[in-house]
């Protein structure tokens, strides 16, 4: 339907044909995140250490389509991690990408992994 | 299966569908709804609201989608031309023919408009449709481009002709009321009543003619002018009539319904017509040989032909109604209820009158003062729905029933609480909820705060009067149930702002995960409590936005103000307005060096648009270079202390609005809040500089400054308060150090002065009793407080430059110096903007 927003589509651990090295861990504020762009994707990672856990997601907000998820407020919501987009504060799940409080799109979530010092994301090309 | 055809999707039209499909009966029926306008039922009580928003999908009552979601077939933009009786059929202006089994006729009404010469020239309007609204709105703005002080007319004084008269001061017309009787509002106002309405509306640009009987509309081709008598002519450019209703009841009268002489379609107490297979509703329906106006009992009425075509013949149209009524014309409050206008015979009148207030009070008593039975506000309904409560159900009143208008000697209220209302009160008039009903739905668990019960009873979806009074009762049941009414800020926190700033303070937390670890209720903090949190930090330690970045609102982040693209813009601080031309050219230079687009802002400053992540610090470099610093125009924050040329300049000027201006600026500059913070300084009583528009203004006069709190525009402008008068620049300083510290320790999260002010126990009194007299002997706390922020100031951006580490956060990408190639800008008169959104 969308050129840019059908770029995004979410990748499983069991997808992953390519680990991409992004950047360095200190390169992610704490509880915090930043883009990282592979290919012609934009792709928001973030450093959720308060749960040791590393997410994530694509940079495109579905509401305006504008590139700022990764400019955005994380936090959990009922439990579920997730990221407050700071245009218009719609939040999305970091764990399945689902818009929690509305009826968006969900967002396309990627593997992270973590090794020395280095963080990965996943794809499946 | 029964086929049921709804003839109009108005209001009425639309709720009789709503109540049909809540019935289990709704599977053995099928309905088909007709409506003449191209979109789906709206609402039309609030339909001046359209000229402050121009927003028609926010007026709807239902979506097009719910008809389908519900199985009713709507046909809009198609009109019902014929009824035939015999065959049970009806046909469309698109020659299509339909079957029923039921008919339920919910035409409404037209604007009457009445036979005066001249009434079908161009720029003649009435005053009914959002269609209508469009084509004034269209004329309005023909009519400005030729001439920016264009006049328009309102004929009618009535209800609905003031609510348009509104909508031609919002189109920025000069407005006129014309009115044939010898007061406004006739039908709901005595005379006095009307006549203290009157001066409000003329306070605030309202002209109003009264007794004026039009004999013809001037112009030639278009309107010019109305002419009352020989030499007696108003000037305008535009005409709305809106000289009462006429029921559209042309189809029955066609197909041989009995109707009433001066219109209307004769219903009995089932809202049957005299063929019992047609029913009509709201508007069209002549009930008690009376048309009823409102919506409350037109509601009532398709309730009632629901229960009657699934067969429960016992609900029947009650042989009263009640005509109560409370709106807000032009930001006054007017009400009436029971009966306002009461013959001496049937009891007492107490009347409160206060012209230069623009109040006015009645209330009329039976002989033996026990029972209240009408009365009549202008200027402040806040009583109006427990005097409507006490008049429905006949409760007691005080033995001096003077009190239930006039406030008592010991400042406490006189009607008890709401919770003294019997079960059967019916709180929402609209939705017909009663108390019980609100009561019930929190004691069964269906709902927990105001949101649920709105949600599960629809008590306050209709005018919305009654929503103070549906909050009153919840709270009071969630507390007689023992269940605390949480102020907590989010799902993290069950404390309330004030709380938390003081546990911050006391404890000397200095991050967010300190705070959320040891007072939180677990889980991780959210985009509520996040920037909250370092606010209050802020407030109290004086922390930048730069100290930690990732708990900051989306603009504190990177000290920017996003813009829709994800591009921010940037301003300076230009403290009090002043600016020399050198800085001036500089701004100039740093704008075209980035290709920025340029605006002054509202706040009197310039705003430069478009700036990459990354072009911010290249951009604040320079400005740094040229002696500029933050202008906080992102932040929950002082923004400017906008001022009038004063002294220095002006003929007029009692004092030096600049120079204070700029002091002011500069001494709160940077100082976090629970909201932005404006100030305004002007050098006489011209006021040029809009001070009492500002959360504090002050005015120069005749030995000192007045000094005004509490202002502010916004969605809900309101004017800031006189706080003291005559006071010198160090009293005036001392006095707002006070106010605005004691803000920060007590307001709610995102609460503006004006607000908080406004919901500050004891008001204004209180607020003078707490900062001149030092009331709570805190004073010396507050000054303290407030000097210690004001001396630990430092510039974010100018610190963020010289930082190396913080510079990191603008980039768009952590891996490659790209820019964001979703950026598209286009051309826009000289300058740029981003590419429209889709």
């Amino acid at each position: 339907m969308n050129t840019i927003a059908s770029k995004y589509k979410t990748v499983k651990n069991d997808e992953v044909k390519i680990w991409f090295k992004a950047a360095h861990i200190n390169d992610f504020p704490k509880d915090g995140g930043a883009c990282v762009k592979y290919k012609d994707l934009q792709i928001a990672v973030f450093n959720f250490s308060r749960l040791s856990t590393w997410y994530a997601c694509q940079n495109l907000s579905p509401y305006k389509e504008e590139m700022v998820l990764s400019r955005g407020m994380i936090g959990d919501h009922k439990g579920i991690p997730m990221v407050a987009c700071p245009l218009h504060k719609k939040t999305f799940s970091l764990e399945t990408g689902e818009n929690l409080n509305g009826e968006l799109e969900p967002i396309a979530i990627y593997p992270v992994k973590i090794e020395e010092e280095n963080v990965y994301i996943g794809f499946s090309e | 299966m029964k086929h049921i055809i709804v003839v109009g999707n108005g209001m009425v039209g639309y709720k009789f569908c709503e109540k049909f499909v809540q019935k289990t009966e709704f599977k053995d029926f099928k309905i088909t709804v007709f409506g003449e306008e191209p979109r789906p039922a709206y609402d039309r009580v609030h339909l001046s609201e359209f000229f402050e928003n121009q927003d028609a999908k926010a007026l709807e009552m239902a979506p097009a989608e719910w008809y389908a979601d519900n199985n009713i077939d709507l046909i809009t933009g198609e009109r019902v031309s014929d009824i035939s009786r015999k065959d049970k059929t009806i046909k469309t202006a698109k020659d299509r023919e339909f079957s029923y089994d039921y008919l339920v006729l919910a035409t409404g009404s037209s604007p009457f408009v009445p036979p005066i010469k001249g009434v079908e020239k161009e720029g003649v309007f009435v005053y009914r449709t959002i269609e209508d609204l469009e084509g004034m709105l269209a004329y309005a703005a023909k009519l400005k481009a030729k001439n920016p002080n264009a006049k328009a007319a309102v004929l009618g004084g009535g209800l609905l002709g003031l609510e348009a008269g509104k909508a031609v001061m919002d189109m920025g017309l000069e407005p006129h009321i014309v009115e044939f009787a010898s007061k406004l509002m006739p039908r709901q106002l005595d005379l006095r009543s009307s006549q203290v309405l009157q001066l409000k509306l003329e306070s605030i640009g309202l002209n109003i003619h009264l007794s004026k009987a039009t004999n013809q509309i001037l112009g030639n081709g278009s309107i010019v002018g109305l002419e009352f008598g020989e030499d007696d002519v108003l000037d305008v450019d535009m005409l709305i009539v809106s000289a009462g209703i006429r029921p559209r009841d042309e189809l029955g009268k066609n197909c041989g319904l009995e109707v009433g002489v001066r219109g209307g379609i004769v219903v009995d107490n089932k809202m049957q017509t005299s063929d019992e297979n047609i029913f009509a509703i709201g508007e069209i329906a002549l009930y008690n040989q009376m048309i009823y106006g409102l919506v409350a009992p037109g509601y009532d009425m398709a309730g009632v032909a629901v229960d009657q075509i699934i067969g429960k013949a016992e609900v029947i149209m009650p042989a009263d109604i009640d005509m109560s009524t409370k709106l807000k014309l032009i930001g006054v409050d007017v009400a009436s209820f029971g009966e306002p206008f009461m013959p001496a015979s049937k009891g007492h009148s107490i009347i409160f009158e206060n012209k230069t207030q623009h109040l006015y009070k009645r209330i009329n008593v039976s002989h033996d003062g026990k029972k209240l039975l009408g009365g009549i506000l202008v200027g402040d309904a806040s009583t109006y729905n427990m005097l409507h409560q006490i008049y429905l159900n006949g409760m007691a009143i005080p033995e001096d029933p003077s009190q239930l208008i006039l406030p008592a000697s010991d400042g406490a209220s006189s009607f008890g609480d709401v919770t003294d209302l019997p079960d059967e009160a019916q709180v929402c008039s609209c939705e017909s909820v009663t108390k019980g009903q609100i009561c019930s739905a929190i004691e069964n668990g269906e709902a927990t705060d105001i949101a649920g019960v709105v949600s599960c009873t629809k008590a306050g979806t209709g005018c919305g009067g009654c929503k103070p009074m549906v909050a009153d009762l919840t709270n009071a049941t969630l507390k007689a149930l023992g269940i605390e009414v949480k102020e907590g800020v989010c799902e993290h926190f069950e404390l309330s702002r004030q709380d938390l700033y003081k546990i911050i303070q006391v404890k000397g937390y200095t991050t967010f995960n300190e705070v959320l670890d040891n007072h939180g209720t677990g889980g991780h903090g959210c985009e509520l409590c996040k920037p909250l949190v370092a606010s209050l930090m802020a407030s109290i330690n004086a922390d930048t936005a730069n100290k930690e970045y990732a708990i900051q609102d989306s603009n504190d982040r990177f000290m920017a103000n996003i813009q829709r693209n994800g591009t921010y813009s940037v301003v300076p601080r230009v403290p009090g307005g002043e600016i020399t031309p050198d800085k001036l050219i500089a701004l100039g230079e740093i704008a075209k060096k980035y290709d920025l687009y340029t605006k002054v802002t509202g706040g009197v400053r310039i705003d430069l648009f478009g700036a990459t992540l990354k072009q911010l610090p290249l951009i604040w470099k320079d400005l740094i270079s040229h002696g500029f610093e933050s202008g906080h125009a992102y932040g929950k924050s002082l923004r400017t202390v906008k001022t009038c040329v004063g002294s220095t300049w002006c003929r007029y000027g009692m004092a030096e609005s600049v120079s204070f201006g700029i002091e002011l600026e500069n001494r709160y500059r940077g100082i976090r809040a629970p909201h932005k913070i404006k100030g305004g300084v002007s050098g006489c009583i011209r006021e040029c500089a809009e001070a009492r528009g500002k959360d504090f203004g002050l005015i120069a006069v005749e030995g000192g400054w007045n000094l005004y709190l509490g202002g502010n525009g916004g969605a809900t402008p309101r004017h800031a308060e006189l706080f003291a008068e005559q006071i010198d620049n160090e009293t005036v300083i001392k006095y707002i150090d006070r106010y605005l510290m004691f803000y920060m320790r007590t307001a709610k999260p995102l609460q503006r002065t004006a607000a908080w002010q406004e919901r500050l126990e004891g008001g204004l009194d209180y607020l003078k009793e707490v900062i001149i007299d030092d009331k709570l002997g805190i004073v010396e706390d507050l000054e303290n407080e407030m000097q210690s922020l004001v001396n630990k100031f430092e510039c974010e951006w100018t610190q963020a430059v010289n930082d190396p580490e913080m510079m990191k956060r603008f980039n768009h990408f952590v891996n490659t110096e790209d820019e964001d190639d979703n950026l598209v800008f286009v051309p826009l008169r000289e300058q740029k903007m981003p590419e429209p959104w889709k």
